[in-house]
């Protein structure tokens, strides 16, 4: 674990820029996560990556969280409260002033233009990160097949999500997977 | 698990009532984070729904009208939505200090969480067993996403294809693919983007999920 304040710096700087293009919610950036901490720094492997995500989605909380995993397992509890203070902080105080100079949001064109525009591209992102997490998890046909059943209950019926991971942990555990 | 937006569709006549007495003011900055907590500690899959149902139901700190609101400016902006939810309530309804107490109650208990859980971890991830369950549970992550995309998607794929049938598709093929730098991908896409949709303005829900 590099728990340098090198390794903080660097973190809290990526996270924060990476917020800021954060449009829809955490999961559009997954991929840039993907890309700055195990292709391009090598920081934790494909594998870990998507094992880490799939800890955060299983465990309560915001999905921003992942980034705290991300972030202990990077530089340790530091890391944790340095990403997520960097991915939580900046546009947070963002909105916290956007707040202060529009008293009320109103639907004026541009309002709406914006909203309407930014749907596509959260669309695509969205689907990017669904890929890339896929890619990382699904080593062979059994993985896919798991992948596939979860998608399935989790578009056309109303079973919890939870069930779904919880019954694929206990697939893998038994060596299904 | 229960649906925590299904005891407001019941009774219009109670959701009409409410939104007639208006906000009521939190009473303590303890209150509202251990509230944010609470909402954080049992929201699995999303925190949104949670959120709101403790705001404007049963605490009704918030109108539902008012909830919307604030949402759709949130859309708006980078960053965890939640997150954002929480300033702008925040700084309405008590500044800075509100603020803090709603962040700190959202992500405090949750870091520390993820914080035992990534030490687990690193301390038993490689053990076989652990290990198997975790392939497991990263393959049935990977769907839930997918079916998230989809689910976004689908309002899309039934409309006339346009052009934001074509941003969406660069916006996958540009991150997905091609794995191109994200900020430079959302310089060029979203005026793009918005630019159509100026164009030809679309009458969405921002309450459509």
């Amino acid at each position: 674990m590099k728990s340098e304040p090198g390794t903080l710096v660097v973190l809290f700087v990526q996270f924060a820029v990476l917020s800021l293009f954060a449009i829809g919610g955490a999961s559009t950036v997954v991929p840039e996560m993907q890309l700055q901490m195990v292709e391009i720094r090598g920081w934790l492997t494909d594998r870990q990556f998507s094992e880490l995500y799939a800890i955060a989605q299983a465990a309560p909380g915001p999905n921003v969280m992942f980034v705290a995993l991300l972030g202990h397992f990077i530089a340790g509890a530091p890391g944790a409260i340095v990403t997520t203070v960097a991915m939580c902080g900046p546009t947070c105080f963002l909105a916290y002033g956007v707040s202060r100079v529009f008293a009320r949001f109103r639907a004026a064109r541009l309002a709406v233009a914006i909203q309407a525009g930014l749907v596509p591209v959260t669309i695509g992102l969205i689907a990017a990160s669904a890929l890339i997490i896929a890619r990382a998890s699904d080593h062979d046909w059994r993985a896919v097949m798991v992948t596939a059943a979860t998608f399935a209950l989790a578009t056309w019926t109303r079973v919890s999500p939870l069930i779904a991971l919880a019954a694929a942990a206990v697939l893998g555990l038994a060596g299904f997977v | 698990m229960a649906d925590p937006s299904a005891d407001e569709s019941g009774s219009p006549a109670g959701s009409v009532a409410r939104s007639l007495a208006g906000p009521v003011v939190p009473g303590s900055l303890a209150e509202i984070f251990f509230a944010f907590a609470r909402v954080s500690l049992m929201s699995f899959g999303g925190v949104l729904p949670w959120a709101r149902r403790m705001l404007v139901v049963e605490k009704r700190w918030m109108t539902a009208a008012e909830f919307n609101d604030i949402l759709a400016l949130c859309q708006f902006l980078p960053g965890p939505n939640i997150v954002n939810v929480c300033a702008v309530w925040g700084s309405r309804v008590g500044g800075l200090p509100a603020v803090l107490a709603s962040l700190f109650g959202l992500l405090g208990p949750s870091v520390a969480l993820m914080i035992a859980a990534g030490a687990l971890y690193r301390a038993y991830g490689a053990v076989p067993e652990l290990s198997a369950a975790l392939t497991g549970l990263a393959a049935a992550a990977a769907g839930l996403i997918l079916s998230t995309a989809c689910q976004m998607a689908e309002p899309l794929v039934r409309r006339r294809p346009g052009p934001a049938h074509v941003v969406a598709a660069a916006g996958f093929i540009a991150v997905g693919i091609l794995r191109l730098n994200l900020p430079l991908v959302l310089l060029v896409l979203v005026p793009l983007s918005i630019a159509f949709a100026w164009r030809r303005p679309q009458r969405e829900s921002p309450d459509e999920k």
